[in-house]
């Protein structure tokens, strides 16, 4: 499915993001520095952000389209958010987060059920604990778990494995492969790692203060002489 | 305990209850937008609600006197269609004591609603919960133990209200007659014994407000 971003704009303090580019890929990485306008561009696209110009069509549906002033608010686009340190809501259950987005009547792809996703983060074991109890990589699949079970058509991860040590990183990239080839779901991935690009995204969008400076396949961008630039820069 | 000070007592939990649940929707969908939205003339509003904090309450009262006599721009409207007369009744120790309190509910409540993580509703929003969902499921229960905090501040405030509540209402036993209005007529006319005894009704309901309040909010500590 494409996602297609024409011409945004938004100003963000000093520096404005402006983008234009068509995503195909399955899981395509947005690769920059901290402030380069990662986050905010998945505010965009989820619609917790208004550009002020520009439009952004997921496949044949127009979620913002300033110009023809459409925008679909946030509750109505099915596209999982999945922002730093997961954001589960403290005050209920494991089982109450996977579920809050859950509805029955939601048209869903064979293989997302609770069950399933449950199974394949490995979380089924920690339905009935409290958010407080949960370590950092749990706390991470837990919060996986309840954007996908929304039944989402785009799934955005904002630097899912940041702020977590390197071996529990490790850990935790196979469950996103497993996401990733279980659920055929389209992801935005938001990462400063050029080896979680490699691991797992098939496209590469740079963005460097608001703008686009690359876009191409992993391995042609971060080929060994290219890889050390942008380790360096972000 | 007299009769009269059981009258007393039953008339300013009466006020204080009536006067807390009547601010309490407004005072929260108010803090909400001060911590929350941003529009036209909010630092206005904001000032003019905090005035109740930082202006004498007898000065409150006087231009509460003015809005709500029976010549007031808001008193004459509400006789004229309702038939209500505000001032020098029990209604008007209601609105007395209910602007006194809004300013310290509003507060509370709008530190409670800044303290809320805004991810959280955003994500709730991309989970296909719309506005009233979120604010129902994520905002309050989160901002909860700040609202309880507040209510009890504000219920406390109108059990002690004196200042507004002279100027609205005046002294009338049986009628506008409050403990904290009660209290000081009884030390005037020198009957401190019957002073004695509101003193320790008043102190024992606050007591009271205030426990219930904590362990509210302990029960609700994660």
């Amino acid at each position: 499915m494409n996602l297609a971003l024409r011409h945004l704009r938004l100003p963000l303090g000093p520096l404005t993001l402006e983008l234009d580019a068509i995503l195909p890929g399955r899981v395509t990485a947005i690769f920059g520095a901290s402030g380069a306008g990662k986050t905010s561009l998945l505010e965009l696209i989820a619609g917790l952000r208004r550009p002020v110009g520009g439009s952004i069509h997921l496949g044949d549906t127009a979620l913002t389209d300033i110009a023809a002033r459409v925008f679909v608010p946030p509750e109505h686009r099915a596209i999982g958010y999945v922002p730093q340190e997961g954001a589960l809501f403290p005050h209920l259950s494991v089982r109450r987060n996977l579920l809050y987005g859950f509805h029955a009547s939601r048209p869903r792809p064979a293989g997302l059920t609770f069950e399933h996703v449950a199974d394949v983060l490995e979380i089924s074991a920690l339905t009935e604990r409290a958010i407080g109890t949960l370590s950092g990589g749990e706390k991470q699949r837990v919060a996986l778990g309840r954007a996908l079970l929304a039944a989402p058509r785009l799934l955005l991860l904002d630097e899912p494995l940041a702020g977590l040590d390197a071996p529990l990183r490790e850990r935790l990239l196979p469950y996103l492969t497993r996401v990733r080839d279980e659920f055929a779901i389209p992801m935005l991935y938001v990462t400063h790692s050029p080896d979680e690009v490699m691991a797992l995204c098939d496209d590469v969008l740079v963005l460097t203060a608001g703008r686009l400076t690359a876009h191409g396949a992993p391995d042609t961008l971060f080929q060994p002489t290219t890889r050390a630039r942008f380790e360096l820069r972000a | 305990m007299s009769a009269e000070a059981w009258q007393i007592t039953w008339f300013t939990l009466g006020v204080a209850t009536l006067s807390t649940l009547a601010i309490l929707p407004f005072g929260v969908a108010l803090a909400w937008l001060l911590a929350r939205r941003d529009w036209p003339g909010k630092s206005l509003v904001e000032t003019l609600v905090a005035l109740p904090l930082v202006i004498p309450p007898v000065a409150t009262g006087l231009i509460l006197l003015k809005l709500l006599g029976r010549r007031g721009l808001i008193g004459g409207w509400l006789e004229r269609t309702f038939g209500w007369e505000i001032v020098f009744t029990w209604r008007g120790v209601v609105v007395a004591t209910a602007v006194m309190s809004f300013p310290l509910l509003v507060r509370a409540a709008r530190v409670a609603f800044e303290g809320v993580d805004r991810r959280l509703e955003h994500v709730a929003r991309t989970l296909g919960a719309g506005p009233w969902r979120v604010f129902l499921t994520i905002t309050l229960p989160l901002a909860a133990r700040g609202l309880i905090a507040g209510t009890v501040l504000a219920f406390a405030r109108a059990l002690g209200e004196f200042g507004a509540t002279i100027m609205v209402a005046g002294f009338i036993p049986g009628q506008t007659a409050t403990l904290a209005l009660s209290i000081y007529h009884l030390v005037q006319l020198g009957r401190d014994a019957e002073a004695l005894t509101l003193l320790t009704i008043s102190v024992a309901i606050a007591f009271g407000a205030v426990w219930l309040g904590e362990s509210l909010l302990r029960r609700r500590t994660p």
